[in-house]
């Protein structure tokens, strides 16, 4: 269970959120609304420990994720708004790299098999920077395909559909669906409608807590 | 693949398809220290004696030059946030990027070091010691430079405030690297000064990386 406890976020002089605290047990999936500017994208690199928040904190099965930074970080999978994809490297390479770097076991099959099931299968062994935007993200997003079992329970999701084809999206949202139905937990932040099938969302409005915070 | 064999070969691979950036870096350093015999004359003793400095000013410079590129790319594209993120210690992929940084980049520096020493005439013994200066110093500038490259991530003007930072901590590795070039070349044993940037090297690889790693999490923050 992922638990956030009165979190409060300053950027600057700004106040993006105060006295925030939702909880998220397994198998659900969070939506994070807001608009523009609204502290989303901070709130998931709090919610993976990369910032610290002002007030408040973030805990994983009931321990905080400060004190637990190295069994926190196994459990959990963060794509940002950077695709963390190296330009002089395939897009075999990187999603090996990724894997591996994330310390998961991933042979050349199942990694290129995931980028065939994002439709970049034929990109495999072209570097990446003459990938489009969209093939990107998908060689980014290809690492939610590596694989259930002992992959990581907690995904966190910036944008994830942004840039993408339709047909990207429909994939995507089979893969989120399928990853909380099988008793994982889904963090994400998108302006898109999207619709998972047989997923309890649970929502956070960034724009209401802040009103009410007022 | 343990996660630090990742990042050393992923960081040789890139540094393999970015060959110009190493080259730039050994280029740099060979026409600084070729640079000093056009201007100060052909004198045999003075180029004799000004050897051991100019070689190691001249390293100095070329391994701070190239620290800017040890984060920086990773910072822009995010995969720096996903090493914060792995699994295992950032200190110990921190000294992956910095053994796979030194080996790019200073290593061709201190082979490249006795071919340079013979402009300058130096003894063989001299440029013998030279290299074992260079081999046990210009990691422990790779260390060092991490820290300030760390701290200057994502600023504005990082460049210059990287060689303000960094360069005055080089001191005592000019001090001593440079002494022991003299010290053999005046006939005296070099030794003294070659166990300090020992202990310089064994004190940097443990307190550089912790530091490096913290900087790179206030940077990220």
């Amino acid at each position: 269970m992922l638990a956030a406890e009165h979190l409060e976020c300053t950027r600057g002089d700004r106040t993006l959120f105060r006295g925030l605290s939702f909880s998220l047990p397994p198998a659900r999936l969070l939506h994070l609304a807001g608009a523009n500017g609204t502290g989303k994208t901070s709130l998931l690199r709090i919610l993976c420990g990369l910032l610290s928040p002002t007030h408040g904190q973030v805990r994983w099965q009931d321990r905080p994720i400060t004190a637990i930074r190295e069994d926190y970080a196994a459990q959990l999978l963060y794509i940002g708004h950077a695709n963390g994809v190296k330009d002089e490297l395939t897009a075999l390479e990187n999603l090996e790299i990724g894997a591996a770097l994330a310390g998961r076991r991933c042979t050349r099959d199942v990694a290129l098999g995931a980028l065939e099931e994002l439709g970049v299968g034929r990109c495999a062994h072209l570097p990446a920077r003459s990938l489009s935007q969209g093939q990107r993200r998908r060689v980014a997003l290809a690492r939610l395909a590596l694989g259930a079992g002992d992959g990581p329970l907690l995904w966190i999701l910036d944008e994830p559909f942004a840039a993408l084809d339709q047909a990207a999206v429909a994939y995507l949202e089979g893969l989120i669906a399928s990853h909380v139905t099988a008793g994982g937990m889904v963090v994400l932040t998108t302006h898109q409608p999207f619709a998972v099938a047989s997923v309890t969302v649970v929502r956070v409005d960034l724009d209401f807590d802040m009103d009410a915070a007022r | 693949m343990s996660p630090f064999a990742c990042i050393v070969r992923r960081d040789l691979l890139l540094a393999f398809r970015r060959r110009s950036d190493v080259f730039n870096t050994l280029v740099f350093f060979v026409i600084v220290v070729s640079l000093f015999p056009l201007g100060v004359g052909p004198e045999p003793n003075q180029l004799r004696a000004m050897a051991p400095g100019v070689i190691w000013v001249a390293a100095l410079l070329a391994a701070m030059l190239a620290l800017s590129r040890l984060f920086a790319a990773d910072f822009a594209d995010g995969t720096l946030e996903q090493m914060a993120l792995a699994p295992e210690p950032l200190f110990l992929l921190v000294i992956g990027k910095v053994l796979s940084h030194w080996l790019v980049t200073g290593l061709p520096l201190v082979l490249m070091a006795p071919v340079l020493g013979l402009q300058f005439d130096m003894p063989l013994d001299a440029l013998g010691v030279l290299v074992v200066s260079l081999a046990l110093g210009t990691p422990v500038l790779s260390l060092i430079g991490a820290v300030g490259a760390a701290l200057t991530l994502g600023v504005r003007g990082g460049g210059v405030l990287v060689a303000l930072l960094v360069l005055p901590l080089y001191i005592p590795v000019l001090v001593f690297g440079a002494g022991a070039v003299v010290a053999s070349g005046a006939g005296l044993s070099a030794q003294a000064h070659l166990l300090l940037l020992g202990a310089f090297l064994a004190l940097s690889l443990v307190l550089s990386p912790w530091a490096t790693a913290t900087a790179l999490r206030i940077s990220l923050d």
